[in-house]
């Protein structure tokens, strides 16, 4: 029988055939827009029926394959495990909806050929990447799936701030591959070991595992959208077309964590407690200024970039917790704590998925993505706004969904943190904890206004009234992840017994087995300590609404009028005076916009009896941008200009630069201890 | 026969909340009408209004959607779920392990969320303004809550309501630091998230002040009475969960039998008409604060709560 890792390559193949395909197909006549979907479509879902036969064995036997690509004396090694089996499953199933989208949303697109070679190619290299089992194939994977991902944000180059994202995605991603090369330098040690299999089995010192983790921080972090290294992510997520969106949040982001996940738990050994600490506070900020700025924001789709960062903030925290009770010898815990991480992966691949594809589908319609010019959507896209509103559910953490289960997951996690005995990890815990808290409060908020400022309400704009339905491909694909975000919610346990065999290998240790719960209920410990059941909070909350329902229809009335709203007395209230994403986002600005973004609301008022309006001015600073990356990006104007005379010496003077610095070199050689 | 007996006590509950909840409101305004030199309305008066309500023609919004119609329906439903899912009475129920305390918390978001989107339903400004108040006032209750359910769940080692009761009943607790930060923490949380004074005022129509109020301005009718029930069995419910697990004195086991399900009634409806009376002296001694008074209100109460956490992850090693 043919090897996982085998099939696996031979779907790569296809996607990157495709992807030659496509480039064909452009310059021969117009758009092969329907063929190039159904074929990564056809491919994505092959890979999801070889991977679903697999998805419940425990422990799951590695399956390798080597091919002679790459550096002649180590050749391109690739290895299917449970890891990057379960990262593949979400690799794929994004790719087949966004495909699915696709089919319907690409019709529409101005630039066929300038989105459909890259699509199967940025396909092929996150499948790649979670592929690779040597530092070369990595890297070469990593690089691939970044280039193909800026050519599709650069797809629409000619609209305003595009090629600005473009700019800064591709020196934040030049930036994080450089610091992963450095990572997997330090690993692979002086002897130049880059298969994985060697940096297993070669236990790095204290010293460079620190190394390795701050660096592995930087790139993958970078790449995931870690605060402080988000920046590029809100600019670069939006510009692409909505399903290359979708895939840059729901799995791109992924990809990145699998990389984490894999140096991190699987290469490095044995972590230090203090390593829990670094990434459960970097989590923690990410999370609450992720939200943050989502609820600041008004165009649809930069909202969704700026939630993205949220959940990665989120997912770090688990993993932060997990990598602390390794480091302690509780792996139980560790393992609930993973299983958290990796089910909120799962989750945010759905639910984002889903958002970007609606935000797609709004685009569609009414040609806006900016909240404020839209408006009462809810009547001219019923199911659109009943797939998005599933989603916003879901991502708000709200029962009977699935960002629920996955958030109670990583609370739990945190409730068994007082056994931890370093004092750092104590203080820091509980406080994470309430970081946790507080962004899944904002996030409900920010959602709320994501629905209710663009699908409900009176149309802002005219573009709205002329709005329709979308094509039936996106809605397939938008009801079809709706049903997954309920399914996952309902019944957890399926999800958390097909993680146990990836938790085992990494942790050494796995969830209690939950299928076998009395009424599928999650019990992460002890019934008597916590459990939760959603399919019966679900059927409890159906069967209690329809019985209100009922009742009252049945017995006191159901007689309806149609009225105009209540405008105290005031005739014909235009949509203008509806409240906006800004204003809602008041309040909330007022609370904790002061302090994070130095929030100044300035009132003008005419003088007194002069006729004209008065004006309110809200002035924010992106306090990261202003404190980080302006320094850095003065410093390098500053050096640039005083170094310019260096490129007009002479001959002599060159060659005296050269000499000296071979000196100071040779030195350096020769003090090295 | 002992699963019909345990369904039967785990169905009483379901409907002695239904019942209780609006005579506890009628209690409550009934005692701050006393307090004011007023008569007041007579205790049963919420039954009637409900009844009232439910039985007049809804006047909808031209523009509201059917997202507006299903609202009050799934907040009812939502709500009266997580007050079932508290021990009253007694602990143990039959399915009290459907959701434990973080999950009861997230049930009343699930329904707060309805509400807010609801708000922005019509498109008038009312509505916008008041869920963009409730939001700011809950994405500072959340966490608060939260955090106060980590504090119990760290002292009582469980977050399964019935496991917390049963453990705060037994004589190791004793007097805790943590234990009467996060009792107050609670109580500040109760109150913002029922919208009483000093946060809110139940019976305001004033613009610049009303928060819920505002969200629900356009409802009439049976859906009307379908959100006011939900906001007595929200006040019940937190009234519930403060005597439950500070107060957890006339708790029976779920076997315990007819007789003594009748004196644990008797007890909790005791709990509960101390608990009111202390409600409406409480609302009745402060006054209503500005909005964004609000915000430093709930965030001494997020204070207290994370000082009760790390007060409790630092004194177990201790």
């Amino acid at each position: 029988m043919i090897s996982g890792a085998a099939v696996l390559l031979w779907s790569i193949a296809a996607l990157l055939g495709t992807a030659v395909l496509a480039i064909a197909e452009s310059r021969r006549s117009g758009s092969g827009t329907h063929l190039i979907y159904s074929l990564t479509l056809g491919i994505s879902a092959a890979v999801l029926l070889v991977l679903a036969s697999r998805i419940f064995d425990d422990p799951v036997t590695p399956s390798t394959a080597a091919l002679p690509l790459g550096l002649p004396w180590i050749g391109a090694h690739f290895r299917l495990d449970a890891l990057s089996m379960f990262f593949l499953v979400v690799v794929n199933f994004g790719g087949a909806m966004a495909s699915l989208y696709g089919l319907g949303y690409g019709r529409h697109e101005s630039a066929p050929h300038r989105v459909l070679p890259f699509f199967p190619a940025f396909l092929a290299g996150m499948n790649l990447v979670v592929l690779a089992d040597d530092a070369f194939t990595f890297l070469l994977s990593w690089e691939f799936m970044s280039l193909a991902s800026w050519a599709l944000v650069m797809a629409h180059h000619r609209e305003q701030d595009n090629a600005r994202a473009g700019y800064i995605y591709l020196v934040m991603a030049s930036f994080g591959t450089l610091a992963l090369l450095l990572a997997f330098g330090l690993l692979s040690g002086p002897g130049g070991n880059y298969t994985f299999e060697a940096m297993r089995a070669a236990a790095p010192t204290p010293f460079v595992a620190t190394f390795v983790l701050a660096l592995m921080l930087l790139g993958a972090g970078s790449k995931a959208g870690l605060v402080p290294l988000h920046v590029w992510l809100p600019l670069a997520h939006p510009a692409a077309p909505s399903h290359v969106s979708a895939l840059m949040s729901g799995v791109m982001t992924k990809v990145a964590i699998y990389g984490f996940i894999r140096v991190t738990f699987d290469l490095l050994g044995e972590p230090a407690w203090w390593s829990g600490v670094a990434v459960l506070f970097l989590g923690g900020l990410t999370a609450v200024l992720g939200i943050l700025y989502a609820l600041m924001e008004k165009d649809l789709k930069r909202l969704l970039a700026y939630s993205t960062i949220e959940n990665v903030g989120v997912i770090f925290v688990s993993l932060g917790l997990a990598l602390a009770f390794k480091a302690n010898a509780m792996p139980s815990a560790a393992a609930l704590a993973l299983t958290a991480a990796l089910f909120h992966v799962l989750n945010h691949s759905f639910f984002k998925s889903l958002l970007f594809f609606g935000a797609g589908a709004v685009l569609t319609a009414t040609g806006e993505r900016d909240m404020e010019k839209l408006g009462g959507l809810i009547h001219r896209m019923p199911l659109t706004s009943f797939a998005f509103l599933v989603g916003c559910v879901a991502i708000s953490a709200l029962p009977p969904f699935n960002g629920f289960v996955s958030e109670w997951l990583a609370f739990q996690a945190i409730l068994q943190s007082p056994d931890l005995p370093q004092w750092g990890l104590k203080v820091m815990v509980p406080a994470v904890g309430g970081l946790l808290a507080l962004s899944a409060a904002l996030a409900a908020a920010c959602f709320v206004k994501a629905f209710g400022i663009t699908f409900l309400g009176r149309p802002r704009s005219a573009a709205v009234e002329r709005a329709y339905e979308v094509d039936r491909y996106s809605l397939a694909a938008m009801f079809a992840l709706a049903a997954l975000c309920l399914f996952a919610g309902i019944l957890p346990g399926l999800v958390i017994d097909g993680l146990s065999s990836v938790t085992r290998p990494l942790v050494g240790s796995r969830m209690p087995v939950q299928m076998a719960q009395a009424w599928l209920s999650i019990v992460p410990i002890a019934a008597s300590r916590s459990s939760y059941n959603g399919l019966l909070v679900f059927l409890f909350i159906a069967f209690s609404a329809s019985a209100a329902a009922y009742v009252i229809h049945r017995f006191a009335s159901h007689a309806l009028r149609r009225g105009p709203a209540w405008g105290c007395g005031f005739p014909d209230v235009t949509p203008s005076s509806q409240y906006t994403a800004v204003s809602f986002a008041q309040p909330i600005r007022r609370v904790f916009g002061t302090f994070v973004f130095r929030a100044r609301e300035t009132v003008e008022m005419p003088a007194p009896g002069e006729i004209g309006p008065s004006r309110l001015n809200v002035e924010m600073h992106d306090v990261i941008w202003e404190v980080v990356y302006q320094p850095i990006a003065r410093g390098i104007d500053f050096a640039t200009e005083h170094l310019n005379h260096l490129q007009f010496l002479t001959i002599r003077r060159y060659l005296t630069l050269v000499f000296l610095f071979l000196v100071a070199l040779l030195l350096v050689l020769a003090l090295w201890p | 026969m002992a699963l019909i007996l345990e369904l039967g006590v785990q169905g009483a509950q379901m409907t002695l909340v239904l019942l209780l909840a609006p005579l506890l409101t009628g209690f409550v305004r009934k005692v701050k009408a006393r307090l004011l030199r007023r008569q007041g309305p007579s205790l049963i008066q919420p039954y009637r209004d409900l009844l009232r309500l439910m039985r007049k023609e809804v006047v909808l919004a031209d523009n509201a959607s059917w997202l507006f119609r299903v609202t009050p329906y799934l907040i009812f439903a939502a709500t009266w779920v997580a007050a079932a899912l508290i021990p009253t009475f007694a602990t143990g129920l039959t399915f009290s392990w459907t959701a434990d305390l973080i999950a009861i918390v997230a049930l009343l978001g699930s329904a707060r969320f309805f509400l807010a989107l609801a708000g922005l339903d019509v498109g008038t400004s009312f509505g916008g303004i008041g869920a963009s108040r409730e939001v700011m006032i809950a994405s500072l209750a959340e966490p608060a809550m939260l955090l106060i359910v980590f504090s119990l769940a760290l002292v009582a080692g469980a977050t399964q309501l019935s496991t917390v009761a049963a453990f705060m009943g037994s004589p190791q607790v004793g007097l805790r630091v943590s234990l009467g930060m996060s009792l107050i923490a609670l109580v500040m949380v109760a109150i913002a998230e029922n919208a009483r004074i000093p946060v809110d005022n139940p019976s305001t129509h004033l613009e610049l002040t009303m928060v819920h109020e505002a969200m629900v301005l356009e409802y009439s009718g049976r859906h009307l009475a379908m959100i006011e029930f939900a906001a007595f069995l929200k006040l019940l419910l937190y009234m519930s969960l403060i005597s439950c697990v500070f107060l957890p004195w006339g708790l029976v086991t779920a076997r315990a039998g007819p007789g003594s399900y009748v004196l644990a009634v008797v007890f909790y409806i005791g709990k509960l008409a101390v608990s009111g009376t202390l409600l409406a002296l409480f609302e009745t001694a402060i006054a209503k604060m500005r909005v964004f008074r609000v915000p430093d209100f709930l965030g001494a109460a997020l204070m207290l709560a994370l000082l009760g956490t790390l007060l409790l992850f630092v004194s177990r090693s201790l």
